[in-house]
């Protein structure tokens, strides 16, 4: 029916279709789907000086699911690792994306794929879906981990419209604003990867908002020096150090704010 | 059913001729060759033109491991047996390598040739057995597997399983029962069969024990499971001092109502 | 209608007579089905010890009687429970062992605890070599698959053509005929000797090998599977005598 509304009436209907901008330069399906990546979780990662440390806060909607399932870190290739936040089916079908096209660069040129090359691949993917109307946006950001013998441990993370950008630290989801402010009082490059797993465990804590999301479970994983350059979930032991870590430094904060009052 | 299996027999006769040949031609390709000679009528003797190009090893698909299957029916059960070893020209593979393939409670099927072939045909039986019980909530008969056997080797007509199947098991009134099969699927109800390397020195001596073919006077009793068993351990044995592609191990099922028994029973293994 | 040629059986506008002996297209050739190996790996060794499996191979890549690559691996670490090794085309082999490491990095990425099991990989190897040369375009490779699967030792053989058995000694090409009894009759001495005498019995092999097999070479490795794991060891070489090469004679 809207689409037979005359042409001259003053509408708001530049939202219905990827391919259109609005009259002050916006695609508002490419802001939307950044809302649906706000509604997730969140997950955050930090580049050290020997390698990436994941952590997401996976939110659980029911008690009545199997522990462990619907995880939101993925491995890609060996040496790379997949954070995500956002519509998990959107984020399974980026995720199968990828592990071709790693998988396609292995079989032609016989190495890992350079994680510049596959954060280009997949953020122009990305982008491919925010032009056309007939196809609707990736509702997901996801984090890129990688760690490369020669160029070290790097880090990308791409949004829903497709573009890309390295750092040292990001958080996408629910709480990124907090999560970016906590990640840059950590002096990240000067730390290793058994500091910052912890560090991060204790982010997602930190910016869990324990009134309106009662229950999470932590994944952590990292990729670098520590792992001989595996993406992999960490060891049992280290959960349970980052986990233990998070929990007392919330507690002693929760402490000093009782002292405060 | 006889006379085309035995036409469709002796066309494929000569098509195994031709591939067993040209292997003999590659080895012709490969070993240094004399030049040979040729006489055109009373002309005299040309040279053949020979290229000196690249000797090419043509690809053969088929490989013969031998090996010798055999199965007896009788009043109200079936022996299938073989032995148990899987050679290549004068190399034994292994020495333990039963070609007898379960494929039901009642029914076992001796397959013996190409070892490949033989081991892409039993998995397509399994699979094709698996499918029939999803649909139809019981197991195949005898009579069953053999007509479907046969259909499964005729696909492969124009290049075919290069395998000899002898099946053996009970029929729907519990009677013992053999099927036959040539490689490419005719086949014909029988009370004894032998088939593989040494088939050609077991099926007279069967003929003669089992069907008491060229004897006078003789009683002929309904043969007894023990006697069945019996004959089987002496015609392998006998096999396995003339057949080089027979020997090592001999391994009986015995199929009656009560489900199908294995015994083993050891052979030369020179 | 109009006539596309010239006159029937004619060239098409601008194009060429096709005149015998002189065919300037390939297209109506005949599909060649035939292949040969170009660069060669010799024989693979493989017997079962106590508790575990030992794989060997020597280093030599042939280009038929020219021993041109002197350093090539002919054994792979499929995962911690399965070893691969395999004789022939070199150039197969190593597509093979793509696909078998992309299977595995595949794997590795579903993260759920599930491995290819050697008898898997083995079954595998039997599908794909039979297809391939059902499709008379073989893989052309002898491929011997071993490891360990529910505590027990496995070891298992496929060709190019698809035959394919398991046995607890295996060995390929020349090997077949000059290792496998000496492995056979130590294996029948003892079938459960220790990783140790494993491997001093395939470094004798292999140096008889070496002594005989013209397309050998005293450089090898050496794939050993137990419960704590696989691994691959080498380069390593046999300490070999050849102080009565001098005495035989008859060859000159």
């Amino acid at each position: 029916m809207r689409g037979l509304q005359p042409r001259n009436q003053a509408s708001p209907n530049y939202d219905l279709s990827a391919s259109q901008f609005s009259p002050d330069g916006r695609v508002f399906q490419v802001e939307y789907a950044m809302k649906a990546v706000e509604n997730s979780g969140t997950a955050v990662g930090i580049r050290g000086k020997d390698g990436i440390v994941f952590a997401v806060e996976k939110l659980v909607t029911s008690k009545l699911y199997e522990p462990g399932s619907n995880k939101r870190i993925f491995h890609i290739d060996r040496h790379v690792g997949m954070a995500v936040a956002g519509l998990l089916a959107d984020a399974k079908a980026l995720v199968e994306v990828a592990r071709d096209e790693a998988s396609n660069y292995r079989s032609q040129f016989g190495n890992p794929i350079p994680i510049k090359h596959l954060a280009d691949r997949l953020s122009n993917y990305i982008h491919a879906h925010t032009l056309y109307s007939m196809v609707r946006p990736f509702g997901v950001s996801v984090l890129l981990s990688c760690y490369e013998p020669t160029d070290g441990p790097q880090m990308y993370v791409i949004d829903p419209s497709g573009t890309s950008h390295g750092y040292w630290g990001c958080a996408i989801g629910k709480a990124k604003q907090n999560g970016k402010t906590e990640i840059e009082k950590i002096k990240m490059k000067d730390m290793t990867c058994r500091e910052l797993i912890k560090e991060a465990a204790k982010i997602i804590y930190v910016v869990h908002d324990e009134v309106k999301d009662k229950n999470f479970e932590l994944e952590l994983s990292w990729v670098g020096e520590v792992s001989n350059g595996k993406h992999e979930l960490v060891p049992k032991e280290v959960f349970a150090e980052a986990e233990k870590y998070a929990k007392d430094s919330l507690e002693e904060s929760d402490d000093s704010e009782d002292e405060d009052m | 059913m006889k006379t085309l299996g035995h036409m469709i027999n002796s066309r494929f006769g000569s098509h195994l001729f031709d591939l067993l040949s040209s292997c003999r031609k590659n080895f012709h390709i490969l070993s240094k060759q004399p030049k040979i000679s040729v006489n055109i009528g009373q002309m005299d003797t040309v040279e053949e033109y020979q290229h000196g190009g690249p000797k090419q090893a043509y690809f053969n698909p088929y490989a013969f491991n031998g090996g010798t299957v055999l199965a007896v029916a009788g009043e109200d059960f079936s022996v299938v047996a073989s032995d148990t070893r899987l050679s290549e020209g004068f190399s034994i593979f292994t020495r333990d390598n039963p070609k007898t393939y379960n494929l039901t409670s009642n029914t076992v099927l001796g397959c013996t040739g190409f070892h490949g072939d033989a081991l892409t045909l039993t998995k397509v039986l399994e699979a094709r057995l698996k499918m029939y019980e999803h649909e139809h909530h019981k197991p195949m008969s005898t009579k069953a597997i053999a007509a479907m056997l046969s259909t499964i080797l005729y696909y492969k007509r124009f290049f075919p399983y290069y395998v000899n199947n002898i099946l053996g098991g009970l029929d729907e009134e519990g009677k013992g029962c053999v099927y036959s099969f040539d490689p490419v699927g005719s086949y014909e109800r029988e009370s004894f069969r032998a088939g593989g390397t040494a088939s050609s020195m077991l099926q007279p001596l069967l003929d003669n024990q089992i069907g008491f073919k060229n004897q006078i006077g003789v009683d002929q009793t309904p043969l007894t499971k023990e006697k069945a068993i019996f004959l089987v351990k002496d015609v392998f044995t006998s096999a396995a001092e003339r057949d080089i592609y027979t020997g090592d191990q001999l391994i009986i099922n015995v199929i009656t109502k009560d489900g199908t028994r294995t015994e083993y029973f050891p052979l030369r293994r020179d | 209608m109009m006539e596309t040629g010239f006159w029937h059986g004619g060239p098409k506008p601008g194009a060429f007579y096709s005149l015998p002996g002189n065919s300037s297209t390939y297209n109506d050739m005949p599909r060649k089905h035939t292949q040969q190996p170009i660069t060669t790996g010799t024989s693979v060794l493989g017997v079962k010890f106590d508790g575990g499996i030992i794989l060997a191979a020597d280093m030599l890549g042939s280009y038929g009687s020219l021993a041109r690559f002197r350093n090539i691996s002919r054994l792979m670490k499929v995962n911690d429970q399965t070893v691969l090794g395999a004789g022939g085309d070199y150039a197969d082999y190593q597509h093979i062992k793509d696909i078998i490491e992309q299977r595995m990095i595949d794997e590795e990425c579903l993260d759920d605890g599930f491995t290819y099991t050697p008898k898997a990989l083995h079954s595998w190897m039997t599908r794909v070599m039979y297809n391939r040369r059902s499709q008379f375009n073989p893989l052309w490779n002898v491929v011997v698959v071993g490891g360990i699967q529910d505590n027990e030792p496995f070891l298992g053989f496929v060709d190019k053509i698809g035959t394919a058995f398991k046995s607890d000694v295996i060995c390929t090409g020349y090997g077949a005929y000059i290792a496998q009894p000496l492995l056979r009759e130590a294996y029948e001495k003892n079938n459960a000797m220790s990783e140790q005498e494993a491997k001093a019995l395939v470094d004798r092999c292999l140096k008889v090998l070496f002594y005989r097999d013209a397309r050998s070479f005293n450089k090898y490795e050496i794939a050993i599977v137990t419960k704590d794991g696989a691994r691959i060891e080498g380069p390593m070489s046999s300490d070999t005598n050849w102080d009565i090469a001098t005495m035989v004679k008859g060859y000159e």
